[in-house]
């Protein structure tokens, strides 16, 4: 079995209560740091431990924290970022919905480390039902003397609150997430300067995905030395992968990072393999943002190496034959899959999301929606193939945020690796249609295939 | 014109609000406009009238057009009205893969409506969305706070008997979602 970290106690009946939770050793990150430890103390072991942002990007989280600017006599704010909205990626969910206090554990151990005495969980709004359970750990946490004037009885404060937001893909980022906290229109921000100099209300303040929170209690626990010996090289510590698609097991799994690719599919403990025993044909292996890679190269990288569950290894090759590890959104497609319907549904969600805010991401998303919805109806042309990727190419790295790589992103590896299939669309429309490019899971069994196109 | 009605909030609503507004900073209670927006769509049947905004923004003490611009900014908030039961059927490649499309067509056979149409007696209203974060039990479909997951046209079918009997609006929200501070 895997090495469980996050998900030790997650078989525990009754584990999402305060009293179990507590049993089980709850809240001692927060007793060992707060009775222990100074602040910098706890920064120290984060940075030790080689934590590295489990929301997409793989920032190193000590260092972010260590950016965190102290003016006297200004609030800094630790703020979660609980937005999961990249599609593939239900990890976030999993771990608030059965070990809320987990997460209230870190923001109390992290907002300790930051100086922070307000804090708050920013949880995408279709979550609501998780802003009920967070709420109630919460008030538990309140109640047993883990949060509000001196915890423990230190000099440490800390108020903790739920803020929902309202169904904003962009409020993931980071900038996004603070204007959406502060009121306003999820347009992200022009950075410099970086939250950690001015960030909520202008104060300096670090925004974290959950899983990275979560993983300040195992690793102050254990210290930082100990947690980076967990994983493989840069790649410290365990993922929560959230796999979905044409797989056995679909679900949250965490694993140690470093274990092949192929094993994460195919073995028992995880994926269980394809369902219905058909092909692999390609994994979107973090979050509908990463490059999509066929089954060759996800499982093995350009030089023959196994591919491994890491950083760096699902990065190998860059664009040209890897991917990223991302969120950790594991999306599996099997041989019936369209490669070009699949993006379709890609090319829409970032047409969607776009905040307008800069042209070539707000026109650009919906002209490659537009143009991969018109080869799918069979009226493309070959120049369109080409124009699509020119567009892509257009938007990457001219938008004020991220979104606008993630967008182009799916788009460029999807020509890149399966130009084929664009052109079949293309030159043969009506071959297309009668291809049984669908998928009947065990739940759906009827209806048409190209019912919303 | 339409008739401007006049709007007042329940006063468990209005409670609501400052209880929340008590979580931020003072001169800060902008940050409580979605929330908020969220419990003025709850009470007022699903959606975001002008004048319902325009109260928002007086209890707030920003300008309506800051509350104008959020509200059509988020999708979660409806600007038009919507039937008691509003369906969000997420569509996005996950739920995709696993048959998400079908979803939506027997929906959409069943309630006589499209993506986007509101069923004539008020009850339905069927909405597919972008990725909800349920990409392990696709497909799925969201109703008020709950998921609906793991779905076959079976309980599909069983879900629109349920709620047909519905004589409340299904909210993203209500009462006890918050803790009092």
């Amino acid at each position: 079995m895997g090495r469980k970290i996050l998900l030790e106690h997650i078989d525990v009946p009754g584990i999402n209560t305060y009293e179990v939770y507590r049993s089980k050793g709850g809240y001692a990150s927060v007793e060992k740091a707060l009775k222990t430890m100074s602040p910098q103390e706890v920064v120290e072991e984060v940075k030790k431990s080689g934590l590295r942002g489990r929301g997409g990007a793989g920032f190193p989280t000590g260092m972010k924290w260590s950016f965190l600017a102290k003016p006297e006599g200004v609030p800094s704010y630790l703020v979660c970022n609980a937005d999961e909205s990249e599609p593939g990626t239900f990890k976030d969910r999993y771990l608030m919905e059965h070990l809320p206090h987990l997460l209230v554990e870190g923001m109390i151990t992290s907002s300790y480390a930051l100086g922070a005495n307000t804090s708050y969980i920013y949880i995408r709004g279709e979550y609501f039902y998780l802003v009920r359970i967070l709420e109630k750990a919460i008030a538990e946490a309140y109640a047993n003397g883990w949060l509000g004037k001196n915890i423990l009885g230190t000099n440490y404060s800390l108020d903790l609150y739920v803020h929902p937001g309202a169904g904003a893909y962009i409020c993931g980022e980071e900038t996004a997430l603070l204007e959406s906290l502060e009121g306003k229109r999820g347009n992200p921000r022009i950075k410099p300067p970086f939250p950690a100099i001015a960030g909520l209300y202008g104060c300096p303040t670090v925004v974290n995905n959950v899983e990275t929170i979560a993983a300040v209690v195992p690793i102050i626990n254990m210290t930082g030395d100990e947690y980076a010996k967990i994983g493989i090289g840069r790649s410290a510590g365990t993922k929560l992968i959230s796999a979905s698609g044409h797989i056995k097991k679909p679900g949250v799994y965490e694993i140690e990072m470093g274990i092949t690719v192929e094993d994460f599919i195919y073995s028992d403990e995880y994926c269980g393999g394809i369902l219905n025993d058909k092909k692999l044909k390609a994994v979107v292996a973090g979050g509908s943002s990463v490059p999509i890679l066929p089954a060759d190269l996800i499982l093995t990288t350009a030089n023959g190496e196994k591919r491994l569950m890491s950083y760096e290894s699902l990065a190998d090759g860059g664009f040209a034959t890897g991917t990223m590890l991302g969120s950790g959104g594991f999306i599996v497609m099997d041989e019936s899959t369209s490669i070009v319907q699949n993006l379709h549904t890609f090319a829409r969600f970032y047409h969607h999301e776009s905040c307008g805010q800069c042209s070539p991401c707000r026109e650009g998303t919906g002209w490659m929606e537009k143009i991969i919805h018109k080869i799918l109806k069979g009226h493309g042309t070959l120049e369109d193939i080409d124009l699509l990727w020119d567009i892509q190419r257009k938007i990457e790295g001219n938008t004020i945020c991220p979104l606008g790589d993630a967008a182009a992103w799916p788009v460029a590896s999807a020509i890149r690796h399966f130009r084929q299939e664009f052109e079949d669309f293309v030159k043969n429309p009506s071959a297309q249609r009668e291809v049984k490019y669908y998928f009947h899971c065990n739940n759906i069994d009827t209806a048409a295939a190209y019912s919303s196109l | 014109m339409s008739e401007l009605k006049e709007v007042r909030f329940s006063a468990e609503s209005k409670d609501l609000i400052q209880n929340l507004i008590k979580r931020y900073p003072e001169g800060k209670q902008k940050s409580v406009l979605i929330p908020a927006l969220h419990i003025a769509q709850a009470e007022y049947d699903g959606w975001l009238s002008v004048p319902v905004m325009d109260k928002i923004a007086e209890i707030l003490n920003i300008k309506p057009i800051e509350v104008y611009e959020v509200a059509s900014f988020y999708s979660m908030f409806n600007l038009n009205p919507v039937g008691k039961c509003l369906i969000e059927v997420c569509r996005t490649s996950s739920c995709w893969l696993r048959g998400a499309n079908d979803v939506v067509a027997h929906i959409e056979k069943r309630l006589g409506i499209k993506d986007g149409e509101t069923t004539p007696d008020g009850k339905f209203t069927i909405k597919t969305v972008e990725c909800l974060g349920s990409c392990g039990t696709a497909p799925m479909l969201q109703i008020g706070e709950q998921f609906f997951e793991n779905l076959t046209l079976e309980k599909v079918d069983e879900l629109i008997n349920k709620y047909k009997t519905e004589s409340k609006y299904s909210s993203y929200l209500d009462g006890t979602t918050f803790r009092k501070n």
